[in-house]
């Protein structure tokens, strides 16, 4: 048989079998819709991932305790957290290679107001924490250094709870209660939607950070410190100098571990990232099995085939069909089904992924070398499932072929 | 020139797990160009067995066969394949045409597997090759849009197609009323007429009685090989089947 007829005979020979041909190709069309969309979802959650810890703001260093142990031992109840408010100052007057140094105190509170109250997160904070955070006001004001001194029971607002508790107004100028204490609203935060561990960021309200401590959390501890290097190019050499300052300030021997850790944005973004990888690897490897599985599907069918198609297999050998037009014809046949359920395949990949941007708003990235990788691979699948079919049907006695029943 | 066929102590016995079955025993025989033969004898005389090994479907146990002139002794798998691309037509019994497939594809399928070289326009060959049989009209017909006469002609012309030097029908009648056997008949009469060696196997008295010779087979033994000497024609075959028509339709009436 002439290589040039090859695609011909095989296409006619599966058109004259539409819903069989179709029902075969099933397998590997989902095989490879699959592998691409669970990809795109898994890059997709990656892209997010990046882009709303880039929102973070930029250069951001994070200082937090650090539950560290002595050669296996806990250094006792006094040494869980040793970050404070001095802490805080004593980065804001040394570390030259920090723009700006918030430390910030949090505490889960009830808020009583306007329409009622709502359970959020209180973030006590100094005026710089806009700025790390790169954050915006819609309406109203931050608070100034001299509220952060005089302990001013001024609050802003996230978009979620001036939702709640001011629905439809402008609540910059209205008044809440946080534990009993009246707070006087000044300022709206822009909204900001989910972080990457999809928490609602604009559910919180935000004051100085010596009234949240000294009014509402009674003191002690603060729970973390942001602080911005002066440029990206220093934020190592910004953490460095943090981790001297803190240890000084901690008073820690050389032998000592450090009792808090400092970490950057990126090394967040890396380490949420690898998450996702490892997420986006383990969708992909999923996926794979079920192309596999439809690889198998075409094996199966191939095969009840060659039995079905035994005469056939005869007649053509009868007028002159060698075993290996035979063979080509239907391994020609199975890389068909294969590549068209690709095709069909990556359509529907497309098709899913505009669905879930545009109704359900997940985000997905689809990525042009996994398409072409699944589409090879169901090609490969078609030659690896269809050979075994192929080679029985060329092996057929044309004799005993033409006298199947 | 050497004859189309020519066999010398040809053989097949079948190998029934111990027991052995001698299908063809011993024959000799030639065939030459423009012969139109028919074989007969009773069911399991080995007349199958004979057409197969003559259409290089099978391979013989023992004794030599030369085809057209090939010795077909020790011949690959592919080679026999060629064999029968180039040098036999076949027409079955059970027609065995490509299901759900046009007359014209039908026919086209012995040129798909053509190796020789030789130029080919398939469909306008296989065209010509169904208009000879008389199907001119019935291109794009498929297999089950056909009568049983009309498949079996589709048949022909597909055994046609590839210019073979020889064309083999095993029991190609077997399935077909008398009148349509008869068509058939007149009309391998008229392509042996224009020179194509024909070969067939029928149970028949009154098919055999077309050919040219027949050639008797008993237990796979040639036991009768002579011509014939008063041809039966497509009108003489015609004036019987109605006189039997007629008298099987008197019979009908009398009861
Ligand atoms: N594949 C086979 N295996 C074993 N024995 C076989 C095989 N094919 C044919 N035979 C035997 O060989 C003998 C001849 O068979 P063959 O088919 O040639 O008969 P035939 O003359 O064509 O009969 P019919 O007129 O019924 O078609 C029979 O006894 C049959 O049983
Ligand atoms: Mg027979």
């Amino acid at each position: 048989m002439k290589w040039s007829s090859l695609p011909k005979v095989a296409v006619r020979s599966l058109l004259k079998n539409k819903m069989r041909s179709l029902l075969t190709s099933l397998g590997i069309i989902i095989g490879v819709g699959a592998v691409i969309i669970m990809v795109a979802i898994g890059e997709g959650s990656q892209v997010a991932i990046a882009e709303t810890i880039n929102s973070l703001g930029t250069n951001m260093i994070m200082i937090r305790p650090s539950f560290s142990r002595m050669g296996g031992v806990s250094r006792g109840a006094g040494s869980h957290n040793r970050l404070t408010m001095d802490d805080a100052e004593t980065l804001k007057s040394e570390a030259t290679l920090c723009r700006w140094v918030s430390p910030v105190v949090s505490s889960g509170d009830q808020v009583i107001g306007g329409a009622g109250n709502w359970n959020t997160s209180i973030m006590g904070v100094d005026v710089d924490y806009l700025s790390i955070r790169a954050w915006e006001l819609t309406s109203g004001e931050f608070f100034t250094e001299r509220d952060v001194r005089a302990r001013a029971k001024v609050a802003v607002l996230g978009k979620t709870v001036a939702d709640e508790l001011f629905p439809g107004q402008d609540p910059v100028g209205e008044r809440l209660r946080i534990r009993n204490t009246p707070f006087m609203v000044i300022g709206l935060l822009t909204e900001k939607g989910e972080d990457a561990m999809g928490r609602d960021e604009d559910d919180v309200v935000m004051a100085p950070s010596t009234t949240v401590f000294y009014r509402l959390s009674g003191g002690g501890r603060i729970h973390m410190i942001v602080a911005s290097a002066v440029s990206p190019d220093s934020l190592e050499a910004a953490q460095e100098q943090i981790i001297g300052l803190m240890r000084t300030a901690h008073k820690l021997a050389p032998a000592e571990d450090d009792d808090f850790a400092v970490n950057t944005q990126t090394e967040i973004v890396e380490r949420a990232s690898e998450t996702a990888q490892v997420m986006t690897v383990l969708l992909g490897s999923i996926a794979a099995v079920s192309l596999l599985v439809g690889g198998i599907g075409i094996m199966n069918i191939m095969l009840v085939s060659v039995t079905e198609r035994t005469r056939e297999i005869g007649i053509r050998m009868s007028v002159g069909g060698r075993g290996s037009d035979i063979l080509l014809q239907f391994l020609a046949e199975a890389i068909l089904l294969s590549l068209v359920g690709g095709i069909i395949g990556i359509l529907l990949a497309f098709g899913i992924a505009y669905a879930l941007e545009h109704i359900w708003h997940i985000r997905t990235v689809i990525d042009p070398a996994m398409t072409v990788l699944a589409f090879s691979f169901s090609g490969v699948v078609g030659v690896f499932f269809g050979l075994y079919p192929a080679r029985k049907a060329a092996a057929l006695n044309p004799i005993d072929a033409l006298r199947h029943e | 020139m050497h004859p189309v066929i020519d066999t010398r102590g040809l053989s097949k016995t079948y190998q029934m797990g111990r027991v052995e079955v001698p299908a063809l025993r011993d024959a000799t025989f030639t065939v030459e160009r423009g012969e139109f033969v028919a074989i007969m004898g009773a069911s399991g005389s080995g007349k199958s067995t004979l057409m197969n090994l003559l259409g290089c479907l099978d391979t013989p146990t023992a004794g030599e066969y030369h085809l057209d002139g090939i010795n077909t002794a020790g011949l690959s798998r592919n080679a026999y394949a060629d064999i029968r691309n180039r040098k036999i037509g076949f027409v079955f019994q059970g027609f065995n045409l490509l299901a759900r497939t046009s007359a014209l594809e039908n026919v086209e399928l012995p040129l798909l597997y053509d190796r020789s070289g030789r130029e080919f326009d398939p469909p306008k060959a296989a065209q010509s090759a169904l208009e000879l049989v008389g199907l001119g009209d019935r291109l794009t017909h498929e297999s089950n849009q056909l009568s049983g006469g009309e498949q079996q002609r589709v048949a022909i012309a597909r055994a046609l197609v590839n210019e073979p030097a020889l064309v083999l029908a095993d029991e190609p009648t077997g399935n077909l009323d008398s009148r349509t056997s008869v068509e058939i008949m007149f009309m391998l009469q008229g392509l042996n007429a224009q020179g194509i060696t024909i070969l067939l196997v029928t149970h028949e008295q009154d098919i055999s009685l077309f050919t040219k010779r027949i050639v008797r087979l008993h237990d796979g033994r040639i036991i009768k090989d002579e011509p014939v000497h008063h041809r039966t024609t497509r009108e003489e075959a015609m004036a019987q089947l109605d006189a039997r028509g007629q008298s099987l339709g008197e019979g009908r009436d009398g009861s």
